[in-house]
């Protein structure tokens, strides 16, 4: 409407029609252009979206118009013995995830910072997992795990380390899984905090080195402070990711061993395509939509704070 | 959602930390390109101080932790590659046996053939070629022209519709799995099942808020006068979307055009449900269900030549994934 008031019609008859007439025009034009757009969000996005709440309440069989049956289907997925174990399994992979791909990206981004050579090369390598397609990494890390001659036991025994059978055993699968998990994905952290320590002004370690700070405090009161946004916003960010992780279990373990890896989303999955039960699912995804909705809002929050 | 994997970071290549004090910043054309270099020259000095790297001590540490972590970093990142490639060497005995070999005995590329054939992946490749191909025309066309409605047209409820596109990145992708699956299944009012077709990954792609956020927001860094000038001179919206926004916006369409077909690519979940044909399924879902019965070599094989694209892409593109990286600055 801005660009109206730009050629403010000057009173006579005849011009306010031909401003209406041309804003007219440039609405059309406008969605015009818009309704590509339009039509796949409403097809794709914001149709589905609303389907997730009522599919959550439905009965959806194919034959006949789904069905309303309350809370049913939360009661029946409540009831199942993999909803525990899949909850608790997804809480622990995502704090385990965050352990080793939150941290340690950081760390790494610290040391490229400080390098002068190599380091086209560096960043090169690190990235090189991410574009992988997943369904890649995950099947060559299937065959590292192999107990007999796969990669890892054969480093293990090598310096003399009893093998383990990795996805094989309840106490190993999850940490397996967390593994690949972080191989793939650890060059985006890297890559991010290392543009975000790019821009840090030099002259704020000047002083602090000034007075007195070593490299630790340098880190602690310098870094830290400077980079704590995206620390922060990408923090929110992993959890939401790493909660949804369907891709490791589905090709690596089936959720088995005795549901030792059963994810939320996999179980999801599991409701829809091996068991029918679309409801279901649609509860498993309702329940996930609304704990991930909390962090989403809270990075929300988070990046506004930074606007202004 | 075709954008489903790769939506967060920590996963794929998507949004958005703030980058403080980011260079480029709302200045069309040379912003993105300049970005890495500037950032390159402003950290001559890191946590470290150049003195101290100057001191013989400084700088055998310097090398120390240098060459470890290209050491590190090599057997971390390149090796399991390397495993990847030579294991798809070895003959079926050979790949068995415990210790392995390091180096294969032979160089046997028949490996690589028997699973091209066995596997039919010429098929699995021409079909992720046609998703991501398709996928990125839609995404642009679609995209661009719905960001430049909504940066340079301005009609009535813009900012409403602007608000519901970039909502949807609120929305994690695998809990609307579902539904998006039921809904491509049977299309709403036309009732069209869209299944098997590349449609169903086509058109999803394209409603992206992240692409049209970004998009938009370098469209509305483009000066004004630039379009009131075309405009005096009759020009259509059509023509001046053309012939003066697009050849400005250059960068951030690389961005977004890489991103796009990227993701398409690496998508897993999306394509595992909508193509269920065997006929159909874009190579990373081709190679995983006939996974099981595959000999290990041939396996091997299978997954280097689904990653060969993967990474001749990244050696070209380099430049414009990496700003893609950090290209969202805030979304919201």
């Amino acid at each position: 409407m801005t660009t109206m008031s730009v050629r403010e019609p000057r009173g006579s008859r005849w011009r306010n029609r031909e401003a209406v007439r041309r804003a007219v025009r440039r609405n059309l034009t406008a969605y015009g252009f818009l309704c590509g757009a339009l039509i796949c969000f409403a097809f794709f996005s914001w149709y589905p979206m609303v389907r997730e709440f009522l599919l959550s309440f439905q009965k959806t069989n194919f034959v006949g118009p789904p069905e309303w049956v309350g809370l049913d289907n939360f009661r029946t997925v409540m009831e199942d013995s993999a909803f525990a174990p899949a909850w608790i399994n997804t809480a622990l992979f995502t704090v385990l995830a965050l352990v080793a791909g939150y941290a340690v990206p950081f760390v790494i981004a610290l040391v490229l910072n400080e390098l002068r050579h190599a380091k086209a090369y560096l960043r090169f390598v690190v990235y090189l997992p991410v574009m992988l397609p997943p369904a890649v990494a995950v099947l060559l890390f299937k065959w590292f795990y192999d107990p007999g001659p796969g990669l890892f036991n054969q480093i293990l025994d090598l310096v003399h380390l009893p093998g383990l059978s990795w996805l094989d055993s309840t106490s190993t699968a999850l940490i397996s899984l967390v593994i690949v998990s972080t191989w793939m994905n650890l060059g985006t952290g890297t890559l991010i905090y290392l543009a975000a320590l790019q821009s840090i002004p030099g002259e704020l370690y000047e002083a602090a080195e000034l007075d007195g700070a070593g490299l630790l405090r340098r880190v602690w009161h310098v870094t830290i402070p400077q980079t704590r946004l995206i620390l922060l916003v990408m923090l929110l960010l992993q959890i939401v990711a790493t909660m949804q992780v369907f891709i490791e279990p589905y090709l690596l373990t089936g959720g088995g061993p005795e549901n030792a890896t059963v994810t939320v989303a996999y179980l999801m999955y599991q409701y829809a395509f091996s068991f029918g039960n679309f409801g279901g699912g649609g509860a498993l995804g309702l329940m996930l939509m609304i704990v991930l909705m909390v962090f989403s809002a809270v990075y929300l929050r988070v990046s506004r704070d930074d606007q202004n | 959602m075709s954008n489903s994997t790769a939506q967060a970071p920590g996963r794929a290549v998507r949004p958005a930390p703030p980058t403080s004090g980011d260079p480029g910043r709302g200045r069309p054309g040379r912003g993105l390109r300049r970005r890495g270099r500037t950032a390159e020259r402003r950290a001559v000095r890191g946590l470290i101080s150049p003195h101290t790297l100057n001191t013989a001590r400084g700088r055998t540490v310097y090398w120390i932790v240098l060459v470890t972590v290209v050491v590190v970093f090599t057997a971390v990142f390149v090796f399991p590659l390397y495993w990847m490639v030579t294991s798809a060497l070895k003959s079926p005995e050979e790949i068995a046996q415990i210790p392995p070999s390091l180096f294969p005995d032979t160089i046997d590329f028949g490996v690589y053939e028997e699973a091209w054939e066995q596997l039919d992946l010429g098929l699995f490749l021409r079909n992720t070629v046609v998703y991501a191909a398709g996928a990125w025309l839609f995404t642009l066309a679609v995209d661009v022209s719905a960001a430049y409605a909504l940066s340079k047209l301005r009609p009535v409820l813009g900012k409403a519709v602007l608000a519901m596109m970039l909502s949807t990145l609120m929305i994690p992708p695998m809990v609307i799995l579902l539904p998006a699956y039921l809904t491509v299944k049977d299309l709403p009012i036309l009732g069209w099942n869209l299944l098997n077709t590349p449609w169903a990954i086509w058109l999803p792609a394209a409603a992206n808020g992240f692409f049209i956020f970004l998009l938009k927001r370098f469209f509305d860094s483009i000066p004004r006068e630039l379009i009131e000038a075309a405009e005096m001179d009759g020009a259509t919206p059509a023509r001046i979307l053309w012939s003066i926004v697009l050849p400005v916006s250059r960068p951030i369409l690389g961005v977004v055009s890489i991103l796009a077909v990227v993701n398409v690519w690496k998508d897993f979940v999306w394509p595992l449900l909508v193509q269920p044909d065997t006929d159909n399924m874009p190579i990373s879902v081709g190679i995983s269900s006939l996974s099981a019965q595959m000999p290990q070599n041939v396996l091997m094989a299978a997954l280097v030549i689904a990653s060969v694209p993967a990474i001749v892409v990244f050696l070209f593109f380099q430049r414009s994934i990496m700003a893609g990286l950090t290209a969202g600055s805030l979304k919201g």
